[in-house]
């Protein structure tokens, strides 16, 4: 315990370097807290995604239709409990800024919220949604963001599907738990088609991506061999794999900006170890001579270690503590100014053991040279020093 | 007369100061280690700031590169990217009677009727895949955009299952080399050449005959654009205003060339630039603080010193020039060490995919005056943030509690 | 003999917190030109803070001191300053020399505020360092020299402008007897062939020897001879 209290004296020798010290760290582990944040809510939709489901897609690239005449044949595929389907509408609503973007998805109402069991809406409200044909669902994030209410127009701009569409909010569907994705806007698939039929019949009888719900995850890998093997002679072939490997794949084409991030992350860790290093060589250098006296009352370099490594992690742990609190309130605020570029922005475990963890780090390197310095000193040069 | 401007300069240094320069350099290199840190912490601290603008002054590039002030894109309205866009055969045959359009030298229009269209790819190096656009263009325009050239081989006889792949794709991409086959839809090309695009997005892309791609992909007689050259840049209000008439051509507008790339990059250079400045806000801040510790701590060393130079009679001011100089000096020395290291990314390319169109897109890191200009403002504002502060308490030092301290 | 220093009716008294501590009482004293003077006196009698008032680096609470004309307690901070680089030549207990420079740098150091060009401060550096007998040593750095030699080279700082007054605040309380006798004998050097006054705070009575007169200080107090 005295060792602890002459540490904690030494640093309140010193009040605003130390101080500054440690707000240098936080800030910075702060900083490396939000972009890992950033770089593990990118891939969010890998975590989020559902065994139990597959995604079958155009082989070349998402962005090609398939035609809506496979629906019958996948759903005869053996281990294949539901089919679904979805087409990506999204268009242009009041404008292109980022509060105005969110996922704007035709869908199948009848069986949508089956294979997505993690959306829950009240039955009433589904029942609405199956029945009315400009009905649309939003998530409720979405919906506080923007104040949608049940009987609400949302007026939306027509880009791949020309023209001016209103859809009306008969439904507000949540996320079972913090996982899921609320800020997406759902429309039936039925009443896209049928109004593509006058304004982009390249688009009719036509759907983005087909959802496979499947008994038994283990058997994903054959299912989707199998089906692929159905289309591999079509001018459109499919490509079907597990959701978690068809988010990776949305994930890995931005991999340029999520390694840069990563790397970014690092060099921040790195900075900390100077600035800590750096104060500790000082702090050390400082107190030499009383270090030498310690030694002459029969303490060993042993102890005179274990002060300069104290101190040491006493800063780095401080800082890092503090910073680390500091990055939920600055995480949350930031998910809840771009909700819609990432739907779910939680601090992961993981970061919070890096942080931790290379604080810890930092604290034990930054010690190393001036640990090293004085265990090798010689008394009588020690009591020489002015300081 | 910029080295009698200097010479002035240091003797007005000199005068406010009085303190040589020389004193506070060996004052650095007396305390080694802790200006190396120092330094070392500043130098990344500005690599980083200034990698981050290179990078987006490359976006920037690019986006203003990738076409020319007087060609005219026309695509269907409200399309965000050529792949969602489809102007028919007939339209193109309407606008090409245009009077606005430039004529080539055998007499027909100066323009194409492109086919654009995505494949997947295998990136070098790495196990991800990307989406490459491949763009069939009409024969015989290759001129249209004139910072397209052809590096190697030779241009895709049209008719041919040949491609020709930008510089940016053969260097990030796995077997894009002259003679090798690329599948796109279910046959195998040849790649003949290699077309260098400079900054443009066409350096991100597979060119080859437009027939050829509309017949391989059943799109009968729609092409993605068509992209001509005015006679005269002025003439582009005239010709929106003749397809605004032109019943025929109702679902069809016309955007600048320029303007319609730039705006497909706009979110993601948004994005990117968004992100680049949180981070240097970030970094700002830990850079000053750096720099404020050590020089707290180098005033905190020299407080007798400080209390004798008073004592000899230099003044406040010259006590305060003088640390803020040591302050700038470390915090210069750091900045241009970072500044030297963040000039080799310009050998490094930035390749991701572009929100806006789905498909690859290189960016460089760019060095230009400008980013230079802002990286030296920046270390020089740390070093006076950072140095202010200690500065002033050593200016502030009472002589007797000065002499007193050791 | 003119006067040269006059310090009259002063007092000092020091604000610690909201404690008043009263230094010293209602002092007066006259230091006659060409004088070397000891101040002596047990810790806490105020000497040292009378030698910081005589040399401008403190001002008193009342009174007034008039060093060659001028009356310093009434200068401003900045006039004071300049005052000093004129008038006086300091030397300390711990000679208090800028490690970075060399020998030669730091005499040099009081020249730089002067006019003089740097061919006339080469003339006066050499020659006061000719005078402590350290000019071979003008490029040494104070850490490869001795405590006596440190100390020589401080003296020449102190002289080199042609400081109205010398002032040494205990300029041997951290020199053995052998280099202590050498300062001691260039200040009376200074003294008598160069006609310096010299105003010199100290507590061994040995070195007070050197100076022609000895004033004690009690309390804040000057005690009677």
């Amino acid at each position: 315990m005295k060792v602890l209290k002459l540490i904690y004296k030494n640093l309140l020798r010193h009040k605003l370097r130390s101080l500054l010290t440690i707000v240098g760290i936080a800030i910075a582990v702060l900083a490396f807290g939000l972009l890992r944040t950033v770089v593990t809510a990118w891939s969010y939709g890998v975590e989020a995604a559902s065994a139990d489901r597959l995604i079958t897609r155009h082989a070349v690239a998402f962005i090609f239709p398939l035609p809506y005449s496979y629906k019958g044949q996948l759903e005869d595929v053996s281990g294949v409990k539901t089919v679904s389907y979805a087409s990506w509408f999204q268009g242009i609503y009041k404008d292109q800024s980022f509060e105005n973007f969110f996922p704007r998805i035709a869908v199948d109402p009848e069986t949508i919220f089956d294979v997505y069991p993690e959306f829950i809406i009240p039955a009433d409200q589904l029942k609405t949604f199956k029945q009315q044909r400009n009905g649309c669902v939003v998530g409720k994030k979405l919906a506080e963001q923007h104040g949608f209410k049940i009987g609400d127009i949302i007026p939306v701009t027509g880009d791949i599907y020309p023209g001016n569409w209103e859809f009306t909010v008969v439904g507000i569907y949540s996320g079972k738990d913090k996982t899921a994705d609320e800020t997406q806007m759902f429309f039936s698939w039925e009443y896209l088609n049928e109004k593509s039929r006058q304004s982009a019949s390249w688009a009719t009888d036509q759907v983005g991506w087909y959802i496979l719900q499947v008994d038994n995850p283990n058997e994903a890998a054959s299912i989707s061999e199998t089906v692929d093997a159905l289309y591999v002679n079509s001018p459109a072939k499919t490509k079907t794999e597990t959701e978690k490997a068809f988010q990776q794949s949305f994930v890995s084409l931005s991999g340029a900006i999520i390694t840069s991030m990563e790397i970014v992350s690092y060099v921040i860790i790195g900075i900390i170890l100077m600035v800590l290093a750096n104060t500790i060589i000082m702090a050390a250098r400082e107190r030499i001579r009383e270090y030498a006296v310690l030694k002459t009352l029969g303490f060993t370099s042993f102890h005179v270690v274990g002060l300069i490594a104290g101190e040491s992690l006493f800063i780095s742990m401080i800082g890092g503590t503090v910073g680390l609190a500091l990055t939920f309130p600055v995480c949350k605020g930031f998910g809840d100014a771009f909700p819609t570029m990432f739907p779910v922005f939680a601090v992961q475990p993981m970061t919070i053991v890096l942080a931790i963890g290379f604080s810890l780090l930092v604290g034990v390197i930054a010690a190393i040279f001036p640990s090293y310095r004085s265990a090798n000193m010689k008394i009588v040069d020690g009591l020489r020093q002015i300081g | 007369m910029l080295f009698v401007g200097m010479r002035r300069r240091m003797v007005l240094i000199r005068f406010i100061m009085k303190i040589p320069i020389s004193y506070n350099i060996r004052n650095l290199w007396a305390r080694r280690l802790t200006t190396t840190l120092t330094v070392s912490g500043i130098a990344l601290v500005v690599f980083v700031f200034a990698a981050v603008l290179m990078l987006s002054q490359g976006i920037e590039d690019t986006m203003v590169a990738t076409g020319s002030r007087d060609n005219v894109i026309i695509i269907r309205k409200s399309s965000q990217s050529e792949m969602m866009s489809a102007v028919s055969r007939d339209q193109v045959g309407i606008l090409s009677t245009f009077s606005e359009v430039q004529s080539t030298q055998e007499g027909k229009p100066f323009a194409t009727a492109d086919v654009v269209t995505l494949i997947n790819l295998h990136k070098k190096g790495s196990n991800d895949m990307g989406n490459v656009s491949v763009r069939g263009i009409s024969t015989g325009a290759f001129g249209l955009r004139p910072q397209v050239k052809l590096s190697e081989g030779r241009w895709f006889q049209p008719g041919s299952y040949e491609i020709v792949v930008g510089n940016k794709i053969h260097d990030q991409f796995n077997a894009i080399e002259i003679g090798q086959s690329v599948q796109i839809g279910s046959k195998l090309w040849t790649i003949v050449g290699v077309i260098d695009g400079g900054k443009t997005g066409f350096a991100s892309e597979i060119w080859t005959d437009a027939d050829i791609i509309m017949s391989e992909f059943n799109r009968g007689t729609t092409f993605s654009s068509y992209t001509l050259k005015l006679k005269n840049e002025q003439d582009f209000e005239a010709l929106k205003t003749k397809m605004e008439t032109e019943q025929r051509l109702q679902d069809l507008e016309p955007k600048r060339e320029q303007e319609f790339y730039l705006e497909q990059s706009k979110f993601m250079a948004g994005f990117i630039n968004g992100l680049g400045i949180f981070i240097t806000i970030i970094f700002s801040f830990g850079a000053m603080i750096g720099a404020m510790i050590t020089m707290y701590a180098s005033v905190a060393n020299r407080t007798v010193e400080i209390g004798t130079l008073r004592a000899l009679g230099f003044r406040r001011r010259s006590i305060l020039m003088a640390f803020l100089l040591e302050a700038l000096a470390l915090s210069s020395i750091g900045g241009i060490i970072g500044l030297i290291l963040a000039s080799f990314m310009e050998f490094v390319t930035f390749s991701t995919t572009n929100f806006g169109t789905f498909s690859e897109l290189a960016f460089g890191f760019s060095l230009s005056p400008r980013v230079v200009g802002w990286t030296v403002f920046f270390f020089l504002i740390m070093g006076i943030f950072g140095g202010f502060l200690p500065a002033v308490r050593a200016a502030r030092m009472n002589i007797i509690n000065a002499l007193r301290a050791s | 003999m003119s006067t040269l220093v006059e310090v009259k009716n002063v007092t000092k008294v020091y604000k610690r917190d909201t404690l008043e501590i009263p230094v010293l009482q209602n002092i007066s004293l006259e230091v006659p030109e060409g004088e070397f003077l000891a101040l002596m006196g047990p810790s806490g009698s105020g000497k040292t803070t009378l030698l910081n008032l005589i040399s401008g680096i403190d001002q008193p609470t009342a009174g007034s001191i008039v060093v060659a004309g001028t009356d310093i307690a009434k200068l401003g901070e900045s006039a004071l300053a300049k005052w000093r680089s004129n008038h006086i030549g300091f030397v300390f207990q711990f000679y208090n020399l800028l490690p970075v420079l060399t020998a030669y740098e730091n005499v040099e150091l009081p020249l730089l505020l002067t006019n003089l060009s740097k061919k006339e401060r080469k003339e006066r550096v050499e020659m006061v360092l000719k005078v402590v007998g350290l000019e071979d040593r003008m490029d040494h750095y104070p850490k490869q020299l001795s405590g006596g030699q440190q100390q020589r080279v401080a003296i020449a700082r102190a002289v080199v402008s042609d400081p109205t007054v010398i002032i040494g605040d205990e300029p041997t309380g951290d020199l053995d007897r052998k280099s202590a006798e050498e300062i001691l004998v260039l200040l009376s050097r200074l003294n008598s062939e160069y006609k310096k006054t010299i105003i010199m705070v100290t507590h061994d009575p040995h070195a007070a020897e050197s100076a022609h007169k000895i004033q004690h200080l009690d309390k804040g107090e000057l005690k009677a001879n």
